[in-house]
């Protein structure tokens, strides 16, 4: 039988706020533990939550970014369990009535194609603290410090049909919450988290079948994965005859497997009601417009306008515009310069993101500015340095070598262009080398590398390649 | 009505509360009597009546985003039962 | 001391500083051991005096918080060993506003658990005993402030109202209890029972000392989003207008079945001293009345089995002692912290809320409390006022409803449905049944308080039921 997989994501976005949701204690990530746990956070009697209004406007930032409707008037739930990291013994969410209602990301796949993705909602609510397991020999240790961050939960259609699929377009969805600056997106810290619905079906069948969650997946690699393995199994299990059971289970990145949690699920029951300390959240029509005056140009819309203006492929418009920092860096360098705008991406791509990557730098604090870059660009584009010369030249601007030019003249790294004096140089080495000469006149065309490397010893890398390359052409031919 | 213990139990279990056996008999009277006392409001015709949560029908104010409060962790564990460098201390979770 | 009034003491106090409090505290050494009023009794008023005091509202005036209201750095409890040794580090906002104004706190009083009672005997720090005779209850949940009023152990004492527990313990104990509209004072930091329901209020030993406390105390606090930013009039210029040309609506509803026939005939009474002072009466009925009681049995214990989840013994409160496990550590700290009343409105709101039910009972409460609201106020545009009695009955015995938790939830009935409207209400002295004090219920439309406490104070001043003092606790007797 032929399988195919439905996939709907839940993501937690932490939202990019100073102080958390229902309080004004700081949502900084990393404090010592609970030096960041208010009077509200750690559900003292009596204190009431008071609502942010930063996270109000970046939730509806986000659904204005995917076209959805924003709720005029929504309402913030009381969701009620115990559990340690819950220090009220429910957490505030939204329930029956949303900020975030519908809309969709438009998900570029690996082969090119672009296929929609629904949300199906998304919702503002607090985020719990966390526990320590391994510190105490008896105990866990509570840290509330992250209690009361605002999250936005994502949630998007079943749309989705392979793991491939689901990593585009959780991707897709961290460009954008980083574009909007909703989110910073760091999933190491947990500011963006996954948890994934999965359930296989026999091609041709519409309904859905009883589906697994896989919880708190925090890296694109553990998502795939994760994804990928509970779909083996649950094809595995279906061919065996067996049933797959509603349940939620964890992705264990070291054995590369799912298994059921093991904490007993009771029979869960969170009665959720409106909560009485807080009112229904009505936006005004002014509200809303004026976070949609403020919205950026978005992802996709910056892409076809990479394309159209710059003339470059879909995949290096795609790559430029991941986040807002590097393509405004690309846009900076190309402004009233007349560079190649190929050449400009090549290099922001290559030497750039490289340096980023290697010194775990963000774009933000890149040592060459985009000008700078442009500047450097330009001595390669008027013949002053070669190619090789140039990334060299890039490399000392890196490490604080000021301007190109400013790196030129330290180095005195001019390129010797000068037609008479690199002719003086070639005589000399021919001198110097009279055997090999008459050979590579003779026709051993190998010998032209040798001559080659002696002139650019002879001048310290700093001959123009190609008039070298002309020059000794014209001396091995002299009438042509 | 009359209220089954196992159902006693499962809400005793979702609320954490403990039910001594002897208390669960007077209990699961007592609780039936009420709810069939609340269940009066049957007799409102209210298919046309929109729920009221809160009495005052007003707006979720909203609260500019800053930082104000500030943590006195040292004060606030002074409450606690059970603290050790900073955290609070559970019977060991497992998960 | 000439008066007992707050106009008076504040007087007093300017005069000569600290010996009101003095006095006062002299009362409460003497008296506290027979009636159990207080939870909480201050040698020292924890806070420095206000560097301007002579600018204050209420400077050098005592006054008592029920014990449901946190106080910084003093023990809070909420009637609740859950909370008998929980010290908080914050102070409510209406303790906070009080003490602003110069209020001298002597004392934390004693309350039915988390405010779930009428009767104050389920408080874990044994029952109120109500000064008109010391076998008998002094209402609840705010007893310990009502009883300390009415026997003169303090001038004024805050209260919170969910369900009746100002007004019924007010009417018992024979002084005047305010509730304002729900949104008129802060909650922050005042313990939460049924959070849209509580609203916190005074008991005082008129219509004018309430005045003179409510206007300190009322007031926009942008810590708790319920809170009403508007202005908040001068209630106690405001007593002047009197009552007469005021339409007050006499509740029928109230002299139905039910109603011991002594009580009613004290209010018929009061309503004619109203009439002469130029009131003008008719009669009103409101046809959801009657199911205020049940709605609310429904609404106040799913808030509250919401709001009583954070007592779990990890960051503050009693903690069970070697618990096997986490489940074993909530259920046993929640199971020896909370009383019987406490843990049946947990398990019944946990009932109405869980899957299945909550269409039924819950989302139809809410629709009923819709009704009841729509009720008061479409009678409230006919009249100004609507008066009634404030209970069945006068002050039970202790023990006397203990057994079945149905006939106390009754003892509220005619309280409970301005809970659910949201309505500002107050009690005030309309004479005695067999040596205990009746009392009269006024209710007035939203915010509109100063009409209600004028109307109250027109009748004190043609009555003297609010100046009676209890047997045994005069001024002469300490």
């Amino acid at each position: 039988m032929k399988w195919e997989s439905v996939i709907g994501l839940e993501v937690h976005a932490q939202l990019a706020t100073e102080s958390k949701i229902f309080s004004s204690t700081p949502t900084r990530y990393g404090a010592e533990p609970n030096t960041q746990a208010g009077l509200i956070d750690l559900g003292y009697p009596g204190v009431l939550p008071v609502l942010n209004q930063k996270a109000v406007e970046l939730a509806v930032t986000f659904g204005l970014a995917i076209d959805a409707s924003i709720g005029r008037r929504s309402v913030f739930a009381r969701k009620n369990y115990f559990y340690p990291d819950l220090p009220k013994g429910y957490q505030i969410s939204q329930y029956d009535r949303p900020i975030v209602t519908g809309g969709g990301l438009d998900v570029l796949l690996s082969d090119g194609s672009v296929k929609r993705i629904g949300i199906t909602r998304a919702h503002l609510e607090e985020d719990a603290g966390k526990s320590v397991h391994d510190l105490f020999p008896d105990s866990s240790g509570i840290d509330l410090n992250r209690a009361g961050t605002p999250l936005l939960e994502i949630v998007s259609e079943p749309d989705l049909r392979s793991a491939e699929e689901a990593v585009a377009y959780l991707k897709c969805l961290h460009t954008l919450v980083r574009y909007l600056e909703i989110c910073d997106g760091n999933m190491q810290e947990g500011s963006f988290r996954c948890d994934a619905n999965v359930s296989v079906r026999p091609i041709g069948q519409h309904d859905l079948s009883t589906r697994t969650e896989i919880k708190n997946l925090n890296s694109f690699r553990f998502v795939e994965q994760a994804i990928a393995f509970e779909i083996d199994r649950q094809i595995r299990v279906h061919e065996d005859g067996g049933i797959i059971v509603q349940e939620t289970r964890l992705y264990d990145a070291n054995r590369r497997e799912t298994r059921p949690l093991r904490t007993k699920e009771d029979a869960h029951d969170y009665r959720y009601f409106p909560d009485p300390d807080l009112l229904p959240l009505v936006l005004e029509e002014r509200f809303i417009e004026a976070i949609a005056s403020r919205l950026p140009e978005l992802p996709r819309a910056k892409r076809d306008r990479f394309m159209a203006v710059y003339g470059l492929s879909v995949y290096d418009a795609t790559v430029l515009t991941q986040s807002r920092a590097l393509a405004e860096y690309y846009e900076t360098g190309m402004k009233g310069s007349a560079l190649d705008s190929k050449i400009m991406a090549n290099w922001v791509m290559g030497e750039v993101l490289a340096g980023l990557n290697r010194d775990h730098l963000e774009i933000e604090a890149v040592p060459v500015s985009a000008t700078d870059l442009a500047g450097l660009l330009a001595r390669i584009g008027d013949g002053t340095l070669s190619g090789k010369m140039a990334k060299e030249v890039f490399e000392a601007m890196w490490t604080g070598g000021g301007t190109a030019d400013a790196v030129i003249d330290a180095k005195s790294l001019r390129q010797l262009s000068d037609t008479d004096t690199l002719e003086g140089v070639i005589d000399t080495v021919i001198a110097a080398h009279p055997e090999q000469w008459a050979e590579y006149c003779a026709g051993r065309d190998k010998l032209l590398g040798f001559f080659v490397g002696q002139v650019m010893q002879a001048t310290r890398g700093q001959a123009s390649p190609k008039l070298l390359n002309a020059l000794l052409q014209k001396k091995r031919h002299p009438e042509s | 009505m009359t209220f089954a213990r196992v159902e006693l139990e499962r809400l005793a279990t979702l609320a954490s509360l403990d039910i001594g056996r002897e208390d669960l008999e007077r209990l699961g009277g007592e609780l039936s009597r009420i709810l069939d006392f609340v269940r009066q409001l049957e007799t409102a015709a209210t298919h046309e009546t929109e729920p009221l949560t809160h009495p005052l029908e007003l707006n979720q104010p909203l609260r500019f985003d800053a930082v104000a409060e500030t943590v006195d962790r040292e004060r606030y564990q002074r409450d606690a039962p059970r603290t050790e460098s900073g955290y609070y201390l559970v019977p060991r979770v497992i998960e | 001391m000439k008066s007992r009034h707050v106009r008076a003491l504040i007087e007093a106090d300017r005069i000569h500083p600290g010996q009101v409090a003095r006095h006062y505290r002299e009362r409460i050494a003497a008296f506290n051991s027979r009636l159990n009023a207080f939870i909480t009794v201050l040698d020292q008023e924890p806070r420095a005096r206000p560097a301007d005091a002579g600018r204050c509202l209420l400077a050098g005036l005592p006054i008592a918080h029920k014990d449901i209201f946190v106080t910084r750095d003093v023990r809070t409890t909420c009637g609740s060993r859950m909370l008998g040794g929980f010290v908080p580090p914050y102070d409510a906002g209406v303790v906070e506003r009080l003490a602003d104004q110069g209020c001298v706190l002597l004392g934390k009083t004693n309350m039915d658990e988390f405010a779930m009672g009428s009767s104050n005997e389920t408080s874990y720090f044994g029952p109120v005993r109500n000064p008109w005779d010391l076998e008998r209850v002094p209402g609840g949940s705010s007893g310990g402030s009502a009883a300390a009023v009415a026997a003169g152990l303090i001038p004024v004492a805050t209260g919170t109202d969910t369900g009746g527990s100002i007004r019924q313990p007010a009417a018992l104990c024979g002084v005047t209890g305010l509730k304002p509209t729900y949104g008129r004072v802060s909650r922050y930091g005042m313990i939460a029972f049924a959070s849209s329901l509580d609203q916190a209020g005074i008991l005082a030993r008129s219509a004018e000392d309430a005045a003179w406390v409510l206007r300190a105390m009322a007031g926009h606090d942008p810590r708790d989003s319920t809170s009403v930013n508007r202005p908040v009039p001068d209630y106690v210029a405001a007593l002047a207008q009197g009552i007469r040309g005021c339409r007050i609506g006499v509740l029928e509803n109230c002299f139905d079945t039910g109603l011991n026939p002594e009580v009613g005939e004290r209010i018929r009474d009061a309503l004619r001293v109203m009439e002469r002072l130029g009131a003008k009466l008719c009669d009103i009925r409101l046809p959801h009345l009657a199911l205020s009681v049940p709605a609310y049995y429904v609404l106040a214990p799913a808030e509250c089995s919401s709001n009583l989840a954070r007592y779990d013994g990890v960051r503050f409160g009693h903690r069970a002692q070697d618990a096997q496990d986490l489940p074993d550590l909530y259920r046993r700290s929640r199971s020896e912290g909370f009383g019987a009343e406490v843990k049946r409105r947990i398990l019944i709101g946990t009932y109405v809320l869980s899957h299945g039910y909550y269409d039924a009972y819950y989302l139809q409460a809410q629709r009923v409390r819709r009704l009841i609201r729509e009720d008061f106020l479409h009678a409230l545009e006919t009249v100004d006022l609507l008066a009634g009695p404030t209970t069945p009955t006068p002050a039970f015995r202790l023990g006397e409803k203990t057994e079945d938790p149905l006939t106390m939830y009754l003892n509220d009935i005619y309280t409970i449905g301005v809970n659910l409207a949201g309505l500002p209400a107050l009690s005030v002295p309309a004479g005695l049944v067999g040596g205990l004090p009746v009392g009269l219920h006024l209710i007035a439309g939203d915010f509109n308080e100063a009409l209600m406490l004028a109307a109250a104070h027109a009748f004190q001043g043609a009555t003297e039921w609010h100046d009676l003092v209890p047997p045994g606790f005069e001024e002469s007797a300490s």
